[in-house]
């Protein structure tokens, strides 16, 4: 049944889809035939590692994805959480790494633009948005531009479409050089009972495509282009990434929702990787059913598209619903008012096949649940790498003490990694929609809820999205472990509790066992911090072939935290907001040098095992952080992560509007060295006028809890029991290198803009 | 009744209306762009921010063809006091309903941030809450921020007392870098000569609810809201 004009189908064609012998094998039995030319494109981006996370599937398996507020795990477009009187939340994080480096500014836009559909599709309206992007070293221009390219597509979708950016991570990298990242995260709000589901239910039901005209963009870009390496051929894939128009998703966000709040919708999923031929499948593989779709009738913006295009264009903007029968008008009409494009293309059938017909021919005829469901599931071989024993061995006692602290207090600050990102933030909307309670800058942003007819409630969500991936290199385990410890430490810090959480696994090549270990390994330490820490897994993305040359990233298993905050209005900051406060470390300080920023920073080296977490005192110092901010008697929460005591407490000094000094007395007995910037994980600074309630409470929820200074004054200055101070340096030097560190670096490669900012 | 327009890719106007309403508690309505009337009884008029028709051409170029801004011009003719935040000021310029440009910011970026403005014209109908000189926090985000005009253009607007908020540094001091986008003469906010239609780049609906963005925004909306409820401006 091959069209006029194709090209033969055979094996050889396959593999150029990217498709292996044995699933060209499987395409034989399963169809009895050999394919069409789409309907080997059909089955090349399905079965694509992208679409079916044949790599991964096995081991997502294991994930906690359960818990009695949880509304929706993996496997629809976003997870759902319930966070009471009715409400829910909505979200994901999802990567557009590979189109980001080809092409920064469209390649983030249509990341955002992805994740927002995703959230929206089940009826929430999206509220916060959070990246976590990842760039080679910034002395490289490349990378500047990447920066600069990869911001401008965030600010120019996010600011656009009306949904405030509100925090985020921001960290530079050799391992990135070849392979930068760019995970998107959104989160919406939605009636609890008013959740749509991307179900084509009920025979008969017309199957409605919405908004933009497809075309040509973004064909293979999830099949080709995010499922294999970078090499030299990587540039002409260029015209895989899709182009966004986030005035348009606008118009279809409120089109959208305005529908949902009727009941003409039955099922609804946005057209994002393999665009419609992955809707129209997953849509009727959940429902059981078949649908028969008409391709003359599919809105388009360029002449002469092949069913082949038309069935895997990533053009973005894009929606299939199925509605009720009879109420084909209606549902047009909404979408037609907001200026977007609503057809009916097909039907929902009962004989559990895909139908499509192109000019009165089929162009395809497959079986619904072979190609979505029960795609291909492999279970790669995993290895160890070989020199890992060899990069975890850390002798302490052979590095050399710090020789000046304050010059590694103030190297670190100048550090693109630790430095401020307003560079970053300014440049996106953090207020739209009026609900941006602690923007970004802070632990984790807190963001109030409204219900969709505006009224305000007193809830407020906490995210914070984190990974330090030099840990997940040493120990891949052991550092998703402290990635979704540290997430729900930031988000504790506000006084929320933490609820659940999404995550993106970037990694390199799975064919590697080396690689696939440390994806294997990553998933076991997020299963077991999720469980332990009662965040079930509700929903998430892998991307893998994050390699170029052979080269992988490191493993970057970035986990982003929703907390609930109720009522909002006692909440805690991160930064010291007065003088005379006491100043109370929760939490021990070890020797843990091993995988420390000082440690690379000063002394060149990524050794050694990353600090251990203590899941349980974690849980306790959650629980302690809730009651004081509850009772009132915290003012300032910030967690000691990457960079160590010293650079929170600096933190906390410039973090606000006015700059606050500090003086510490720290506990003596570890190297001074280990005692500023170790790294040990389940450490809070906290602040407020009085210390004994802080340090009852935490005497009662079994937290270590000492008081270690005061605010005062315009200096840092921190000493051990009674010793010389090691820091004693202004707040407002610090603040300046820090606030210096990202304008200094691209004000040589700028339009002389940032000598002005 | 105040009526808040909505365009199609307006961001704020959600929040314009939540300000008024729920936060002010004035009785407010969203007026869909492709209304040619203005609804019976509406006593004043917001253009809200956003991105009218994703802001691909010039910012609210599109947006003065929208049928309501028919509508919107007579309302201001006759004297009706006419509010317009970040696009809704573009769309006023735009439309001529108020002279000069926003162009692009001096750094090319979009910028996003608390800035201080200081009140220039303290007096009904926009800034009656606040006193002379008063300085006022309230957060912009814009790309296209930069308040130009013809020199003549300028010198009127100074003569007349039009330049009703200035950019200014937290101690009331005006230029430099407390200018965050590159406006002329730190031009935050103007009105017309007539004072009923008053344009500004801050966002005052950001600013209403004290724990989230302060009480500043508050002082303009609720200058409005004294004057409309004092009569002022009927139709």
């Amino acid at each position: 049944m091959s069209a006029p004009g194709e090209r033969p189908v055979d094996l050889a064609l396959a593999r150029e889809h990217g498709l292996t012998d044995e699933e060209w094998a499987r395409i034989l039995e399963i169809l009895g035939r050999a394919p069409s030319w789409s309907e080997l494109g059909v089955f090349s981006v399905m079965w694509s590692e992208h679409c079916s996370y044949k790599s991964s599937k096995c081991h997502l398996r294991k994930l906690p994805t359960r818990g009695e507020h949880v509304l929706q795990g993996p496997g629809e477009n976003a997870g759902a959480v319930a966070i009471g009187d009715g409400l829910a939340v909505v979200f994901k994080i999802e990567s557009h790494n590979h189109p980001s480096f080809i092409e920064p500014k469209q390649g983030a836009a249509t990341g955002v633009g992805g994740i927002l559909r995703d959230v929206f599709t089940m009826g929430a309206r999206p509220i916060a948005s959070l990246d976590s992007i990842r760039f080679g070293p910034l002395d490289d221009p490349k990378h500047q531009q990447l920066l600069r390219g990869v911001v401008d597509g965030i600010g120019y979708y996010g600011n656009c479409v009306g949904v405030a950016t509100v925090g985020g991570e921001t960290s530079f990298h050799e391992c990135y050089r070849g392979n930068i990242l760019v995970n998107a995260f959104n989160l919406g709000v939605v009636e609890a009972d008013r959740i749509f589901l991307a179900n084509a239910s009920g025979i008969g039901n017309p199957v409605i495509y919405a908004g933009s005209k497809t075309g040509r963009d973004g064909i293979h870009g999830a099949s080709l282009l995010a499922s294999a390496e970078f090499d030299e051929t990587t540039e002409q894939k260029r015209p895989t990434v899709q182009v966004g128009d986030p005035f348009t998703e606008k118009c279809l966000i409120e089109a959208c929702l305005e529908l949902m709040r009727g009941d003409d919708v039955v099922g609804i999923q946005d057209m994002g990787a393999a665009g419609l031929t992955c809707s129209s499948f997953e849509m009727a593989s959940r429902a059981g059913t078949g649908i028969e779709m008409d391709l003359d009738r599919v809105p388009r913006r360029a002449a002469n598209l092949t069913p082949y295009e038309l069935l895997l264009s990533e053009s973005q903007e894009r929606m299939l619903l199925v509605a009720r029968a009879g109420r084909e008008r209606a549902v047009c009409e909404v979408f037609e008012r907001w200026g977007l494009d609503a057809v009916v293309v097909g039907r929902v059938t009962g004989d559990g096949r895909m139908r499509v017909r192109f000019h009165g021919e089929t162009v395809v005829d497959i079986p619904v649940d072979p190609v979505a469901a029960s795609s291909p599931e492999l279970d790669r071989p995993a290895r160890e790498p070989s020199e890992l024993r060899e990069r975890q061995k850390l002798d302490l006692a052979s590095v050399a003490p710090e020789e000046d602290p304050a010059a590694a207090l103030l190297a670190l600050l100048d550090d693109p990694n630790f430095g401020s990102k307003a560079w970053i933030w300014r440049q996106y909307d953090q207020l739209v929609q009026g609900n941006t309670i602690l923007g970004p800058g802070g632990d984790a942003a807190l963001v109030r809820v409204k219900r969709e007819d505006g009224t305000p409630t007193r809830k407020a969500l906490a995210l914070s999205v984190d990974c330090n991936p030099r840990y997940c290199w040493l120990d891949p385990r052991a550092g998703t472990i402290a990635a979704v410890a540290e997430a729900a430490r930031n988000v504790a810090c506000t006084g929320a509790r933490p609820l659940a959480l999404t995550n993106c696994l970037n990694f390199g090549n799975p064919e590697k066992p080396e690689i696939m270990w440390q994806l294997r390994e990553a998933i076991a330490g997020l299963g077991e911090a999720a469980a332990a820490l009662g965040t079930p897994v509700v929903s998430g993305n892998v991307s893998l072939y994050n390699e170029t040359h052979g080269v992988p990233i490191h493993p970057t298993p970035t986990v982003a935290m929703v907390g609930l905050l109720e009522p909002w209005e006692s909440h805690a900051v991160s930064h010291f907001t007065a003088e005379g406060h006491a100043i109370v470390l929760l939490g021990e300080c070890r020797e843990e040098l091993g995988g420390s920023a000082w440690l690379a920073l000063r002394r060149g080296l990524e050794a050694g095992l990353p600090p251990r977490v203590d899941l349980e005192h974690e849980r306790r110092l959650h629980r302690l952080l809730a009651r004081l901010v509850r009772e009132g008697r915290l003012v300032t929460a910030h967690d000691v992560s990457d960079g160590g005591l010293a650079l929170a407490l600096a933190e906390c000094c410039f973090g606000g509007a006015d700059d606050v000094g500090a003086e510490l007395s720290l506990p003596g007995g570890l190297r001074p060295d280990a005692l500023l910037f170790g790294e040990s994980t389940g450490r809070v600074i906290a602040a407020a006028p009085d210390a004994a309630p802080i340090l009852a409470a935490a005497r009662e929820e079994r937290v270590p809890a000492r008081v270690v200074g005061r605010t005062a004054g315009a200096r840092l200055r921190i000493a051990a029991d009674g010793s010389a101070p090691w820091i004693d340096e202004p707040v407002a030097r610090l603040r300046a290198v820090f606030e210096r560190a990202l304008p200094r670096r691209l004000a040589a490669s700028g339009a002389g803009a940032e000598a002005r900012a | 009744m105040f009526a808040v327009l909505q365009f199609p890719g307006s961001n704020d106007d959600r929040d314009m209306h939540f300000a008024m309403k729920s936060v002010l508690g004035a009785d407010a309505r969203l007026v869909w762009h492709a209304e040619s009337e203005l609804p019976a009884g509406t006593r004043a008029v917001l253009l809200p921010g956003g991105f009218s028709y994703g802001d691909y051409l010039r910012c609210g170029a599109m947006a003065r063809f929208s049928p309501v801004m028919g509508a919107v011009r007579r309302f201001a003719e006759a004297g009706g006091p006419v509010l317009g935040t970040c696009n809704g000021f573009q769309v006023l310029c735009e439309a001529g309903l108020l002279p000069g440009v926003l162009r692009r910011n001096r750094d090319l970026h979009f910028v996003c941030e608390f800035v201080h403005v200081r009140v220039e014209q303290a007096a009904p109908p926009f800034t009656s809450r606040a006193r002379a000189g008063q300085v006022l926090r309230l957060p912009v985000k814009h790309g296209e921020g930069a308040y130009t005009a013809s020199a003549a253009d300028l010198e009127q607007l100074e003569a007349n007392g039009q330049v009703v908020l200035r950019y200014c540094d937290a101690e009331g001091r005006v230029g430099g870098a407390a200018n965050p986008n590159g406006a002329l003469h730190d031009i935050a906010g103007i009105r017309n000569p007539a004072g009923n239609v008053f344009g500004l780049m801050p966002h005052p609906e950001h600013a209403v609810e004290g724990r989230i963005g302060g009480l500043d925004g508050a002082l303009l909306l609720g200058s409005l809201l004294d004057f409309v409820r004092a009569g002022g401006a009927a139709r």
